[in-house]
């Protein structure tokens, strides 16, 4: 088991390997724009130009520039300077991962409170009014664009602008230590929103993998033992079915941990995707770039957790 | 036949002693979209303690299907029920489902064909084990353990105390058909149905595990059904045999009775497709033609008839009853053809003779044995030929 653990957290060393490098072409070498022009700013002179060009590196050869890139981000985790604001890359996403994590593990956690049942129940109650109900619906969430949920949402909703004034509207976050009540307040509508489609998956992937499985021959087994339809659909179905959903929740945190580009910007939530989608708007090449190796660093540390849980789950794919 | 007449077969042919099981006009049927399937069509059995029944078919002929009925395992499926199933005078069929799982696994215990798709592959053998007994024994989790424990000891698994804590994938397939054995002894059951318990194994552990369950009947004074498409592996077991043939019993005798004298034309089938050491090496086997006719849309009159080489032209509609064969009290068959000539045939075919020769001994016209999708015919005549209604030709032949 532990040679199993090493060898994933090589290769997903590996991966990250092989991100850094592609984020090196991405930003330095294909970029057509002159990425010193962008860092002086408006109206700065050649020799402003030609200075920061020697401080960005720009001229050195392509193989030295990469060495400096790598040796900056692996020993000293430096993720370089923003154009516009000269704040450090790292700071910044330090201080928008609270915010990020916040609307990613609460909404990971409706997505479950929400998906799971009611993917159980449709399973168990096939074809009854519930599960045509239940399915009907998560169609719907599964179809609409989480930016268009979120707008209707506010539009509806929203304490400053929506028709019926229940929940606090876009830009309305605060951190969690700065008050709770209204920490939690602000999240609720992009909770729900970001929530209500991954929900809808899940469902959808329970009720079919468990009605997979509720046909086994292990099932007819454990019937047969005598033991309470409860407890067979739990102990045995369930817990057979939840394999794939495992797997989801694993990757969906990582990619939530990245940043909610659509939601937090629809919100107007200060995580990691607002960071990114701004800097986007901007070309601020070291914050789209830090934001990517971070997203990246979850996503991969997220196949590492999954890979791990899975073989504690399956006996079957567990290494001896 | 009224279910008085079928009470009254079923009585005479079952072995003397205590009845455990008495399966009295059993139907078992499943609407789906396509027609109600007949998968079990009155049915009459009954298992004494002690004894050993044997019910032989082909798949679809309702073998699984009543098994799992008598359980209660086909209420989950939507199936319609009719008829009496008593275990040791108590009705089940009409018994409220929680009385009835107190039941299941308990007073009777069921083991499958796949152990390894039996077993649940996520728990260890003996959490497995644990959870059997704890189902319907209110012991401490550690006094079940030390049960299992015993439970492997008993159906012969080598080193069973560290075997307990092994997973299924890690077992060989007889020590997962060893276990699903002990998970059905968990609570001491009166009755064990083994639903072809050999099919999925070796040879060599075939016979291992048959004389495993019998062992353990000895041992356990338990009745035991057991179901399969082999007759072999019933010869040795059973002292009862029932032949079933789309969703009824043809033919039902003590196991010595079947291979003496069977009567009926599917059992001669069954018996000369079986190989024997002492038969001429020459000699071929001889498969019974054709396929098990749908259970929507069955055949008319005798639902064997298709396949049956000595049909005559009335057997197409007259749906035979299974009635006692003259002389012998504890034999029934479900045929039409008169009883001195079904005698005269398997005179000639135990000789092995071939079907036409013998149908001709008796002074019988060999009939066509249709099969069920002739390349010689087109659709729309394999379709004809499959409706229930006989075509003129037929009535006329």
């Amino acid at each position: 088991m532990l040679t199993f653990i090493i060898r994933r957290i090589l290769w997903g060393i590996l991966a990250m390997a092989i991100v850094i490098a592609v984020t090196f072409v991405l930003f330095y070498v294909l970029p057509t724009a002159n990425p010193a022009v962008l860092r002086a700013g408006r109206n700065a002179s050649p020799k402003t130009i030609a200075y920061i060009s020697a401080e960005l590196g720009i001229n050195k050869p392509i193989y030295t520039q990469f060495w400096d890139y790598v040796k900056n981000i692996v020993f000293h985790f430096n993720l370089g300077y923003s154009f516009y604001s000269d704040a450090p890359v790292r700071g910044l996403i330090a201080d928008r991962l609270p915010a990020t994590i916040s609307l990613a593990l609460g909404s990971v956690f409706i997505t479950l409170l929400a998906g799971l049942p009611v993917g159980i129940i449709s399973a168990i109650r096939r074809r009854s009014f519930f599960d045509r109900i239940s399915m009907g619906t998560s169609l719907v969430f599964v179809s609409a664009p989480t930016y268009w949920l979120g707008l209707i949402a506010i539009y509806l909703f929203a304490s400053d602008i929506g028709r019926f004034k229940v929940f606090d509207g876009s830009g309305s976050y605060v951190p969690l230590t700065t008050n709770v009540g209204h920490w939690f307040g602000s999240l609720i509508m992009p909770w729900l929103v970001l929530a209500a489609g991954s929900a809808a998956v899940y469902a959808r992937i329970l009720r079919g993998s468990l009605i997979d499985v509720m046909g086994e021959d292990y099932i007819r087994t454990a019937r047969a033992k005598g033991l309470r339809e409860r407890r067979v659909i739990m102990r045995h179905g369930v817990r057979s079915a939840i394999t794939p959903i495992v797997t989801i929740v694993g990757l969906d945190i990582g990619a939530l941990l990245g940043g909610a580009v659509l939601t937090e910007t629809v919100f107007d939530i200060p995580g990691i995707g607002r960071l990114n989608y701004d800097a986007i708007t901007h070309s601020d090449f070291p914050i789209v770039q830090g934001t990517v190796l971070v997203a990246a660093l979850f996503i991969i540390i997220a196949n590492i957790v999954v890979d791990i849980g899975y073989a504690y789950l399956d006996p079957r794919v567990r290494p001896t | 036949m009224s279910p008085t007449a079928a009470q009254r077969v079923a009585s005479q042919m079952s072995p003397t002693g205590a009845r455990l099981l008495e399966v009295e006009d059993l139907r078992v049927e499943f609407p789906t979209e396509d027609g109600i399937v007949h998968a079990v069509d009155g049915i009459s059995y009954s298992v004494s303690q002690g004894h050993t029944l044997g019910i032989v078919g082909e798949s679809g002929s309702g073998k699984t299907v009543s098994s799992l009925t008598t359980i209660g395992l086909t209420r989950t499926q939507g199936a319609r029920v009719s008829g009496q199933i008593r275990f040791e005078g108590r009705d089940l069929v009409g018994l409220p489902d929680d009385a009835l799982r107190g039941i299941r696994g308990n007073d009777i215990a069921m083991i499958f064909q796949d152990p390894l798709s039996a077993l649940h592959p996520f728990y260890r053998v003996g959490a497995q084990l644990v959870e059997a007994i704890r189902a319907h024994q209110d012991v401490p989790r550690k006094v079940a353990k030390v049960r299992s424990v015993e439970l492997l000891e008993l159906v012969g698994m080598p080193d069973p105390a560290r075997r307990v804590d092994s997973y299924p994938h890690e077992f060989s397939g007889g020590m997962r058909q060893r276990a699903m054995i002990a998970m059905a002894l968990a609570n001491e059951p009166k009755l064990l149905i083994a639903d072809e318990p050999t099919t999925a194994l070796d040879v060599t552990v075939q016979a291992q595990i048959l004389a495993l369950l019998a062992r353990l009947q000895r041992e356990l004074g338990m009745a035991i059904i057991i179901i399969t498409h082999d007759l072999g592996v019933v010869a040795e077991v059973a002292d009862h045999i029932a032949v079933m043939y789309a969703g009824r019993i043809v033919e039902s005798a003590p196991t010595a009775e079947i291979f003496r004298a069977p009567e009926h034309p599917y059992t001669w089938g069954l018996l000369r497709s079986i190989p024997s050491l002492d038969r001429d090496r020459d000699e071929d086997l001889v498969p019974v033609s054709g396929r098990p006719p749908s259970l929507i849309h069955r055949p008319s009159g005798c639902h064997f008839h298709p396949r049956c080489p000595y049909s005559q032209p009335e057997h197409t509609r007259i749906d035979p009853q299974i009635a006692q064969v003259p002389g012998r009290s504890d034999h029934g068959v479900a045929c039409l053809l008169p009883a001195d000539a079904r005698r005269q045939i398997w005179g000639e075919l135990r000789k092995g003779r071939d079907a036409e020769r013998a149908a001709g001994t008796a002074g019988l016209a060999v009939s066509e044995v249709q099969s069920d999708a002739d390349p010689q015919l087109s659709v729309a005549e394999i379709e004809a030929d499959s409706a229930d209604v006989p075509t003129p030709e037929e009535l006329e032949a």
